[in-house]
C-alpha cells in the first residue's frame, strides 16, 4: 500500500498524483488519510483524483501535534502494511514525517524532488549541500517515510467516475505532555511566489520597510509578477510575510526572471532561486556573490539604479 | 537545568566546488565547522542554564577529529561534551540510535536542544527522531524559549502563524536562527574551555549493535549554475541601466 498524508489540499492532490503513478508500477493501492473533520465531500474529491482509499480518522486529538498524529499515523500504516508513505512536507509534515520514521524504525528522506521504484526498490531525490548537489538515495527497510514539497508533482486531472472506499475509524491517541496556548496567525499578503513570472526580490541593502515600494514599481512594469525577500527581511526584521521568502528555508521558485536587489547571494538564497530563467543582481558591491550567479547585474545603489530602471523600461515598451 | 546539545560537524557548504570532469561535489581539503543553527541552540542553552543554573553538555555523533570543532562550543560556555566517533556508513536512523545511546549514559535531562536543520543536509531529521525515541514532547521552529521551574513555554514559528507551546520536563526543542545570536568567544574563553572535559564514548559502549543504514546514498550528482555574468559596472547608472534593458529585451522580457 502507499499511503499519504498532508494538512493541506492542494499539496494531497500533488502527492496522489505522484502517489498514483508509483501505486501502479508497485502494483498497490493508494490511500489518502484525513485527520479530525470527517469530510465526505473531501473525502471524494482525493478519491477522484487518484486515491482507492480514503481514511477517514475520528479522533480525541484537537490541533497538529507531531507526537499525537505518530500515533494515529503508525497504526494505519502497520494495519494497511504500507510500504511507502507520502508526507506533505509543510512545517507539520517536516516534524511529522521523522517522528514516524523514528517510531516505525523506518528510513527517511526529507524534501524529496523525485521519487521513483527501479526493480521494486524505491528511489528518491534531494537537493543537499544548499543546492550545490542532488543526492540519489535507496530506502531499505520496511516502510519508507517520503517528505514530498509542494509544487513537486502535478496532480492528475479529476475524473468524476472514480470510485473508492471511505473507510471511517476512530483512533484515540495518549494526548501529548504539551499544550497549544496561543495561535497567531501571521499577516498574510495572499502572494505566491512560487507561481510568479517576474520576481524582484529585495535584500538587507533596503534601509526601510517603505522603500520596498521601489521594488514594486519595478515589478509593476510586468505581468505576473510578485514581489520576494531574503530570509532576514522576513523573518529577523517582518518587513513581508513568510510568503515572500525565498531560499533553502522559504520559497523555492522558477519565474523567467528573478531580479535580486540589495541580496548578496548567500547560498541560502540562492537554493531558491537557482532554477529561475534569467537572474538579474542588482548590488553597490562589485565582489558580492550574487553578481557570479547572474546573467545581468548592475554594480551601483539601488537608490539611485531602480528609478531610472523603472523610467528605461517604461520607455522601453513605448 | 541539565540541557543537552546536539552539534553536528559539518563541511563549509558555501566552499564546495563542483568537479568539471566528474560532475562531482569536491568536499575533500574543506574546512569542518559546527552547523550554524546548532551554534543558536547552544548559545539558548547558555541562556538558559545562567538564569536557572545546572549545565549545558554537548553531545555529536561525528568523525574522531570532531573534538578541534567541539572545542568552540566549550569556549562559547558549554560545560562539556561527549563524542561518540563514527567514519562509517550512516544515517538519521543510525546517528539518532547513537544519540539515544550517548543520551542515556548522560542521565537525567530537562531540555534537549537542536538546531531546525544542519547546514548541509537539511532535513530537520534528528529533533523528532530523538524526542520519539525517548518519548518526549517536542516543540519545533522555536523562535523564543521562556524556561520556568516547572515548565517551559516555546513560539514555535510556522511562517503563517506564530504557535506558542507549553510543556512540561523533559522535553525536545528544536530553535531557529532568528533565536538570538551567538556569542563569539574571546581568547580568555578559548584558552579556558581547554581544561572543560570532552569525553570520548565508541559506539559499542553507548548501544548493543549498530543498526545498518535505512537510507543508502547511491549517487550525488553536481548542480552546475553557469550564468551570463554580464555585470554592468564603472559606467554611470544612466548607461547601465540602458545597457540593462537593451538586454532583457533581446531576452525577449521587455
Ligand atoms: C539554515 C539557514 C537557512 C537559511 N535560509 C535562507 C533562505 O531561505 N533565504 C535567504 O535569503 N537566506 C537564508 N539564510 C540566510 C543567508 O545565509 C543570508 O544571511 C541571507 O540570505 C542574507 O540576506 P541579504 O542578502 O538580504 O543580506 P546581506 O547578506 O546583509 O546583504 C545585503 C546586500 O545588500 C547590498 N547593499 C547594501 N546597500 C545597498 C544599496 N544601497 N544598493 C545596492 N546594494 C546594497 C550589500 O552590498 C549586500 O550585498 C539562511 C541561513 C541559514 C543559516
Ligand atoms: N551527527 C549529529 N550529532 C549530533 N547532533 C546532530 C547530528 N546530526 C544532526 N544533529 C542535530 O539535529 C539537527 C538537525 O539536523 P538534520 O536532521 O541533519 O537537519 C542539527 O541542527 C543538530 O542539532
Amino acid at each position: 500500500m502507499v499511503l499519504a498524508y498532508a494538512g493541506k489540499k492542494q499539496l494531497m492532490l500533488e502527492m496522489l498524483g505522484k502517489g498514483r503513478e508509483l501505486a501502479n508500477e508497485l502494483e498497490k493501492e493508494l490511500t489518502a488519510v484525513i485527520v479530525g473533520d470527517e469530510n465526505h465531500a473531501l473525502a471524494e474529491e482525493y478519491i477522484q483524483y487518484g486515491a482507492d482509499k480514503v481514511f477517514l480518522i475520528r479522533t480525541n486529538q484537537e490541533m497538529f501535534k507531531a507526537e499525537e498524529y505518530t500515533q494515529i499515523l503508525t497504526g494505519l500504516i502497520e494495519e494497511s502494511e504500507s510500504e511507502l508513505v507520502l508526507i506533505g512536507s509543510n512545517k507539520d509534515g517536516k516534524e511529522l514525517a521523522p517522528r514516524l520514521a523514528a517510531k516505525l524504525k523506518a528510513g527517511c528522506v526529507s524534501e524529496c524532488t523525485d521519487i521513483h521504484i527501479d526493480d521494486g526498490d524505491i528511489i528518491t531525490e534531494r537537493t543537499i549541500f544548499s543546492g550545490k548537489a542532488v543526492a540519489k538515495e535507496k530506502i531499505n527497510s520496511k516502510q519508507g517515510i517520503i517528505t514530498v514539497p509542494s509544487k513537486t508533482f502535478d496532480p492528475l486531472d479529476a475524473d468524476t467516475g472514480r470510485n473508492g472506499d471511505i473507510i471511517e475509524k476512530e483512533i484515540m491517541v495518549d494526548p501529548s505532555r504539551s499544550k497549544i496556548i496561543d495561535v497567531k496567525e501571521m499577516e498574510h499578503s495572499g502572494v505566491n511566489v512560487e507561481d510568479a513570472e517576474v520576481i524582484v526580490s529585495c535584500g538587507r541593502g533596503f534601509d526601510n520597510r517603505e522603500d520596498i515600494e521601489l521594488a514594486e514599481n519595478l515589478a509593476a512594469q510586468f505581468k505576473g509578477r510578485a514581489i520576494g525577500c531574503s530570509r532576514p527581511i522576513s523573518a529577523d526584521l517582518n518587513w513581508l510575510p513568510e510568503e515572500h521568502w525565498v531560499g533553502l528555508s522559504g520559497h523555492k521558485v522558477k519565474p523567467r526572471v528573478y531580479f535580486a536587489v540589495g541580496i548578496s547571494g548567500q547560498i541560502q538564497h540562492i537554493a531558491g532561486m537557482r532554477d529561475s530563467d534569467i537572474i538579474v543582481a542588482i548590488n553597490k558591491d562589485p565582489d558580492a556573490l550574487i553578481f557570479d550567479n547572474a546573467d545581468y547585474g548592475i554594480v551601483g545603489d539601488l537608490y539611485k539604479v531602480l528609478p531610472e530602471l523603472i523610467d528605461a523600461i517604461e520607455n522601453a515598451k513605448t | 537545568m541539565n540541557i543537552i546539545v546536539c552539534a553536528k560537524q559539518i563541511v563549509n557548504v558555501t566552499d564546495i566546488r563542483i568537479d568539471k570532469k566528474t560532475n562531482k561535489p569536491v568536499l575533500q581539503g574543506l574546512d569542518n565547522k559546527i552547523s550554524d543553527i546548532d551554534k543558536n541552540a547552544v548559545e539558548e542553552a547558555i541562556r538558559v542554564r545562567d538564569e536557572k543554573g545546572g549545565k549545558v553538555t554537548i553531545i555529536m555523533v561525528g568523525p574522531s577529529e570532531a573534538t578541534e570543532t567541539v572545542k568552540e562550543l566549550l569556549a562559547m560556555g558549554a560545560d562539556e561534551a561527549l563524542l561518540i566517533p563514527w567514519d562509517q556508513d550512516y544515517d538519521y536512523h543510525v546517528v539518532s540510535e547513537l544519540l539515544i545511546g550517548g543520551i542515556k549514559k548522560l542521565g537525567d535531562y530537562d531540555i534537549i536542544l537542536c538546531g531546525e536543520a544542519s547546514l548541509d543536509l537539511f532535513s530537520g531529521q534528528i529533533g523528532p527522531r530523538v524526542a520519539e525515541l525517548l518519548d518526549i514532547p517536542q516543540i519545533t521552529y522555536a523562535q523564543e524559549i521562556g524556561a520556568d521551574d516547572e515548565k517551559v513555554v516555546g513560539d514555535r514559528n510556522l511562517g503563517d502563524s506564530i504557535v506558542t507551546v507549553e510543556s512540561s520536563y523533559p522535553v525536545l526543542i528544536t530553535v531557529t536562527k532568528e533565536i538570538n545570536e551567538p556569542r563569539l568567544p574571546s581568547l580568555m574563553d578559548i584558552l579556558g574551555a581547554a581544561n572543560k572535559p570532552i569525553e570520548i564514548l565508541e559506539a559499542d559502549d553507548v548501544v548493543s549493535e549498530v543498526s545498518s543504514p535505512t537510507v543508502e546514498t547511491i549517487d550525488i550528482t553536481g548542480v552546475s549554475m553557469d550564468r551570463k555574468n554580464i555585470i554592468y559596472e564603472e559606467m554611470p547608472v544612466g548607461e547601465a541601466v540602458s545597457k540593462l534593458v537593451e538586454s532583457l529585451g533581446k531576452e525577449g522580457v521587455i
